[in-house]
């Protein structure tokens, strides 16, 4: 029950992308399409889960002094890890995503995360953390990602619902990425307000 | 002129912010004011141009003669993190003026993913030592701009009643896009400066 608490937290209380707003590189410049937001959210979760367990298992281990400098090391060897995988079973996204997956290094949420909880949580609460916030986060790009794509070119996850005199191209450029999710948050500070 | 041409296109048409969504953090957290977000950019600037070189260096001196490319990652995320903290503790030794106006923005820098991108794009385009200093500097000039220009906006804004569920961040997002599209104007200079001078 209170896994299920912690994971639904991430997902609701303390989205990253709606709420917190933290991670806003890769939110705004990998979302064009509904795809390419989800597998960016996709592996933004999994270095963030398997860095939440492994910071959760040493932090006992790790001198106060050199915490950071730990934490960016356990980080980037997932992300370099990450960056094989993909690389080897899916040269497609990998070629897609580009400069933004070893970005995935500086982004906030998993140094927040690794900070604000797997530094003072066990591992089993982390991973729950890790999969929430991860979630949350892979949702939010997703959702970001649908908008672009559906007003942009006019269909969602490769699927064409209108036809192309319909098509506004802003939404896929640079410009549509930030007043497409300025107006999604407006959206859910309405809805918290209700 | 080939330096002129990157200098150009790294501030105008391909802005680090507005274009190509790096460095978003300092973006929306530092600009409210155009004196901090002015004392972020010089900070910026110098990190970004000394981390440029350096990274440069490990990346063709150290990793490419060993074969160890895929620590590229792990290697530059190292440099810079130790490069900020070196020029934290010498600012403070050597110019404490200098570290009054810019200490609080330099660990920040560190997960300010402009500097550890422009370290990786660089590579990627294959670009010599000179060229990469000078597309590090141009970049980070273009940060700057980007940045005292929105402070402004938002100095101004602060004074306006903004309807209830766009306060906050949802509003700034939404001006950042109108700049971003305000920059999209200066798409196909670059194409036009190469055919002027001759580089096609």
């Amino acid at each position: 029950m209170n896994y299920l608490k912690i994971i639904l937290n991430g997902i609701t209380k303390e989205n990253p992308t709606f709420v917190l707003m933290l991670g806003m590189c890769p939110t705004l410049a990998t979302t064009t399409s509904a795809i390419n937001g989800l597998s960016m959210g996709l592996a933004t979760m999994f270095v963030l889960i398997c860095s939440n367990i492994v910071i959760s298992l040493i932090k006992n281990l790790t001198p106060d002094m050199v915490r950071i400098p730990v934490f960016i090391v356990v980080i980037a060897s997932f992300v370099t890890l990450l960056q094989m995988i993909m690389q080897a079973y899916l040269p497609d996204i990998y070629a897609s995503l580009g400069l933004f997956i070893p970005l995935i290094v500086v982004n906030c949420i998993i140094l927040g995360r690794a900070e604000a909880f797997a530094a003072k949580n066990g591992p089993v609460e982390s991973l729950m953390d890790g999969v929430g916030i991860g979630l949350g986060f892979t949702i939010g790009l997703t959702l970001l990602g649908i908008c672009r794509e559906f007003f942009g070119a006019g269909s969602i996850f490769g699927f064409t619902l209108l036809p192309e005199t319909y098509n506004i191209l802003l939404f896929v450029l640079p410009p549509g990425a930030f007043i497409t999710l300025g107006f999604l948050v407006a959206i859910v500070n309405n809805l918290k307000k209700a | 002129m080939e330096y002129l041409l990157i200098f150009i296109s790294a501030i105008f048409v391909n802005n680090i912010i507005l274009a190509q969504f790096l460095g978003i953090c300092p973006f929306l957290g530092v600009s409210q004011k155009v004196n901090t977000s002015l004392g972020m950019s010089a900070a910026v600037a110098f990190v970004m141009t000394l981390a440029t070189i350096v990274t440069y260096l490990v990346q063709y001196y150290i990793l490419n003669p060993l074969g160890l490319g895929y620590l590229q990652t792990i290697a530059f995320i190292l440099v810079i993190a130790a490069l900020v903290q070196m020029v934290e503790i010498i600012l403070k030794k050597v110019s404490p003026a200098l570290y009054q106006a810019l200490g609080i923005f330099l660990p920040l820098i560190t997960t300010n993913c402009a500097v550890l991108g422009v370290a990786i794009l660089v590579i990627q385009k294959d670009y010599s030592l000179l060229q990469s200093v000078v597309y590090a500097f141009s970049t980070a000039i273009g940060f700057g701009l980007a940045l005292t220009v929105f402070a402004g906006i938002r100095e101004q804004m602060a004074l306006v009643k903004i309807p209830r569920g766009m306060q906050g961040t949802a509003i700034v997002l939404v001006t950042a896009g109108l700049l971003s599209l305000a920059f999209m104007g200066f798409s196909g200079v670059d194409g036009g400066l190469k055919n002027l001078f001759g580089l096609n």
